[in-house]
C-alpha cells in the first residue's frame, strides 16, 4: 500500500507544476490566441465570434469560420507596429547592456567580498524590493525632471551651465530599466561567480596569467552561465516593460507595452492588443530557448 | 660499511658542501593576523632534487608552498630560486609551477586546451604549441582524450592532466600540492612510482607537500617533517625512519615503542638506561648524554623480537610480556604484547614462510627483546 501511495505521491509531484503551466500559462494563452482571430465589435465582449454553447457542435463550426488572421496582416500593414517591436527590442537590448556592465562589478565585488558580510550585501542588493517599484519609478522622475535632485546638484558644483533634458527621453527609460532590473542581473552572476573554485584563477595566474587575463580567460567564461540568466531576465521582462516607458520616456519613445496597452485601453481592439501579445510572445520564445539550451551545456559540465 | 636504510644512494647534494642549493628558504616567516603559519623556516633544495615537505595538517607545508608559488608573500625573510630573491615577483613572474591538489583544471576547456594554456599565454607559436601539448600528452598517457572536458574523465586521469599542464611550460622547479591526495590506494601507489620516474627523465626540481608519510618516504630524496610553522628534521627517509632527531618525528613516522629512562652510563658508544619498567637498556648512540639525565629509546615494532624463550642478553633489553593482541596482515604479523605495569609494545614480524609450527597465540607468556643498535637514543 505504502509503494501505491508512494508512486501516486511522486505522480502528484510532477503533475503540479504541468497543472500549473496548464492552467496559468497554455490556457490564458489560448484564449488570447483565439482573441487575437476574432475581429472587433461594439459589444461585450469587445469581439466577435462568441460562441454560444446553445448553437451545438454546428453552430460552433459555424462561428469558428468567422477566425482569420486579418489581424496579423493588419499588423504588418501598419509600420507603427513593426517599428515598436523594433525599439522596444533595441531599448531592451541597450538597458540589458548596460545592466551588464554595472551589475558584473558588483557582483565581482560581492562574490570576492569576506563570507562574513556576502549576507548583508545580499540584502543591500534586494533591499528596493521593499518599496513599491511604481513608487521607485516616480522616485526617478523627481531625481531626472529639469529642476530635479540631478540637475540641481550639476548645476550647483557647475558641471553644467543649464539643466540636462533626461527626463521623458530614451535616456530616462535606460536608467528606470538598469535600477528597476539591476538585482535580477547582480543575483545570478554573483551566484554563478561565488560558488567558483578560487583556485582556478590562482591556476591561471601559476601558468602566467597576469590577473587581469585570467579574468578574461577563466572567471568570465565560467560565469557566462550567471550573464546569460541575467541577461535574459532583463531582456525578456524590458522588451514588454510599459510603467517605465510610460512614466520616464517621452512621447515619441514607441514601445510595445505602451502600443499594447492604448490598443486595449485607448482604441478597446482587443484582437488587435492580442495579436500584438501573441507576436511578443512569438519573439521572446526565441531567447529563452537559447536560455534553456545554455543552461543544459551548463549543467552538463558538471561544476 | 653500514649505512641507514637499504639503499644506497648516489645522488646525496645535500652532503656535498661545494654543491649549491637551487632554493634557498631564509629565515621565512608568515603570519596571518595573531597566527604564525611558518615560523622562521630556514631550508635548501638542491637541482633536480626531490623534496618533500611533510606534516600534519595546519603546520604550515602549504602555506611554504604558496610563498614559493608566489601566491603568498613572506612576512619576513627571503626565498631565492637559482640565485635570485623572488621577493616581490607575482606568480605569473615566476619560473615555478604548481600542479594543486583540487587539479583545478578549467572546466570549460578541453584536456588539450588545458594544457596549452600557458603556453597560449606566453604567445608560443601554434605549431610548437600543438608539439608540446602533444609531446605532454605522451607523457601522461591520454593522448586519446585530447578532446575531453575535464568531467568526462576519471580522477586518475584528471590528475594526468593537472600533471601535464604544470609540465608544460617546462619550469624549472614543480610544486606539487598533496598530488595524489584524490585517488583510491591502488592507483595512488602506482602514480607515486611514475612520478618518480616522470621526475627522472625531466630532471626536474620537484617539491611535494604531502600529509601522507608512506607518500613521502616513497618518492622524495629528502623529507623536512614540519611542526607549528617550523622544520624539526630534515633528511632523507632512510634518516628519517631510523634516525629520527626527537620523539616528534618518531612518532610521526610510522609505529613506534617508546621506552623512557634515565641515562645510567655511557661506554664505547654505548649508552645505558636505567629506571625503565625495570629492565635495563643498552643502546648504540652517537651521542652520548651526561648520566643522570632523562632520555627516551625509540624502537620500531619490526625490530623488536617475540619469544617464548629469554634471549641470552636477558635482562639487558628484554622484558617479559603477555601476548594481548594480534593482528595478520598478511604480509606480516603484529602483536600487541601487554607488561607486568599495563603498557603494550608493539611489535610485527615478517610472515617470511607460509606455515609456522605451533605459532604463538592470544594470552601466552613471551619474551620481547631487542638488539643493541635496533634503536635510537633520544634526548627528552
Amino acid at each position: 500500500m505504502a509503494r501505491v501511495a508512494s508512486a501516486l505521491f511522486s505522480r502528484l509531484v510532477i503533475i503540479i507544476p504541468y497543472a500549473w503551466l496548464l492552467f496559468f500559462f497554455l490556457i490564458p494563452f489560448f484564449i488570447v490566441f483565439r482573441i487575437s482571430l476574432s475581429q472587433t465589435a461594439v459589444a461585450m465582449p469587445p469581439y466577435t465570434p462568441v460562441f454560444d454553447l446553445l448553437g451545438g457542435v454546428s453552430g460552433i463550426i459555424e462561428k469558428a469560420r468567422e477566425f482569420s488572421f486579418d489581424n496579423y496582416v493588419w499588423l504588418t500593414e501598419d509600420v507603427l507596429y513593426f517599428n515598436a517591436y523594433v525599439s522596444s527590442v533595441m531599448i531592451a537590448a541597450v538597458s540589458t547592456f548596460l545592466t551588464l556592465l554595472i551589475a558584473y562589478p558588483v557582483a565581482y565585488g560581492m562574490a570576492k567580498a569576506p563570507k562574513t558580510i556576502r549576507p548583508t550585501l545580499l540584502m543591500l542588493v534586494i533591499l528596493p524590493f521593499w518599496t513599491s517599484f511604481l513608487i521607485r519609478v516616480y522616485a526617478w522622475i523627481a531625481i531626472l525632471k529639469p529642476e530635479g535632485l540631478l540637475n540641481q546638484f550639476l548645476l550647483s558644483i557647475g558641471v553644467i551651465g543649464q539643466p540636462l533634458i533626461i527626463l521623458n527621453t530614451n535616456w530616462a527609460i535606460y536608467i528606470g530599466i538598469v535600477y528597476s532590473y539591476l538585482p535580477f542581473m547582480v543575483l545570478p552572476i554573483y551566484s554563478s561567480l561565488e560558488k567558483m573554485d578560487h583556485t582556478l584563477t590562482e591556476a591561471a595566474l601559476d601558468l602566467g596569467c597576469t590577473p587581469f587575463s585570467a579574468f578574461w580567460r577563466v572567471t568570465f567564461p565560467l560565469s557566462l552561465a550567471g550573464v546569460v540568466a541575467g541577461c535574459l531576465l532583463v531582456f525578456i521582462p524590458a522588451v514588454g516593460e510599459f510603467v517605465i516607458p510610460d512614466l520616464l520616456g517621452g512621447s515619441e519613445t514607441l514601445m510595445i507595452g505602451k502600443t499594447l496597452w492604448n490598443e486595449f485601453n485607448a482604441n478597446r481592439d482587443w484582437p488587435v492588443s492580442s495579436a500584438v501579445a501573441t507576436i511578443l510572445l512569438l519573439i521572446l520564445v526565441l531567447p529563452i530557448v537559447y536560455f534553456q539550451n545554455a543552461q543544459a551545456k551548463a549543467d552538463g559540465e558538471g561544476r | 660499511m653500514k649505512s641507514l636504510g637499504s639503499i644506497r644512494r648516489s645522488f646525496a647534494p645535500w652532503a656535498d658542501p661545494a654543491s649549491k642549493p637551487f632554493i634557498s628558504v631564509k629565515n621565512v616567516t608568515k603570519k596571518f593576523g595573531d597566527f604564525i603559519a611558518v615560523d622562521d623556516l630556514s631550508l635548501d633544495i638542491y637541482p633536480r632534487e626531490f623534496f618533500a615537505l611533510l606534516g600534519a595538517s595546519g603546520c604550515g607545508k602549504s602555506t611554504l608552498l604558496r610563498m614559493l608559488a608566489g601566491f603568498e608573500q613572506p612576512t619576513s625573510g627571503e626565498i631565492i630560486l637559482d640565485g635570485q630573491s623572488l621577493a616581490g615577483i607575482p606568480p605569473y613572474r615566476r619560473p615555478v609551477n604548481m600542479m594543486f591538489q583540487s587539479y583545478a583544471l578549467f572546466p570549460h576547456m578541453t584536456v588539450e586546451n588545458n594544457i596549452a594554456f600557458g603556453l597560449k599565454q606566453d604567445g608560443m607559436p601554434k605549431a610548437d604549441i600543438a608539439a608540446r601539448v602533444a609531446q605532454m600528452l605522451k607523457l601522461v598517457k591520454l593522448e586519446k582524450f585530447s578532446q575531453r572536458k575535464p568531467h568526462q574523465l576519471s580522477g586518475g586521469q584528471r590528475q594526468r592532466v593537472a600533471l601535464a599542464r604544470s609540465l608544460a611550460k617546462r619550469p624549472k622547479v614543480l610544486l606539487l600540492d598533496e598530488p595524489l591526495g584524490a585517488l583510491d590506494k591502488k592507483l595512488r601507489e602506482e602514480t607515486q612510482f611514475e612520478l618518480m620516474d616522470l621526475q627522472q627523465e625531466l630532471g626536474l626540481t620537484f617539491v611535494v607537500v604531502t600529509h601522507d608519510q608512506e607518500e613521502a618516504m616513497t618518492m622524495a630524496d629528502r623529507i623536512a617533517v614540519m611542526s607549528h610553522g617550523k622544520v624539526i628534521q630534515v633528511a632523507t627517509p632512510a634518516e628519517i625512519y631510523e634516525a629520527p632527531n626527537s620523539r616528534f618525528v618518531a612518532d610521526f613516522i610510522g609505529d613506534v615503542n617508546i621506552f623512557e629512562g634515565a641515562v645510567a652510563g655511557a661506554e664505547g658508544g654505548y649508552v645505558r638506561l636505567e629506571g625503565i619498567n625495570g629492565f635495563p637498556i643498552r643502546m648504540a648512540s652517537p651521542e652520548t648524554p651526561a648520566t643522570g639525565v632523562k632520555s627516551a629509546v625509540a624502537v620500531r615494532p619490526e625490530k623488536i623480537r617475540v619469544g617464548r624463550q629469554p634471549p641470552a642478553h636477558a635482562p639487558v633489553n628484554a622484558i617479559q610480556g603477555e601476548i594481548w593482541d594480534i593482528g595478520y596482515l598478511g604480509d606480516m604479523t603484529v602483536f600487541h604484547v601487554r607488561l607486568k605495569d599495563g603498557r603494550v609494545i608493539k611489535a610485527s614480524s615478517l610472515n617470511a614462510v607460509r606455515a609456522v609450527e605451533d605459532p604463538l597465540g592470544y594470552d601466552q607468556e613471551v619474551w620481547i627483546s631487542f638488539g643493541e643498535d635496533a634503536g635510537v637514543v633520544l634526548k627528552d
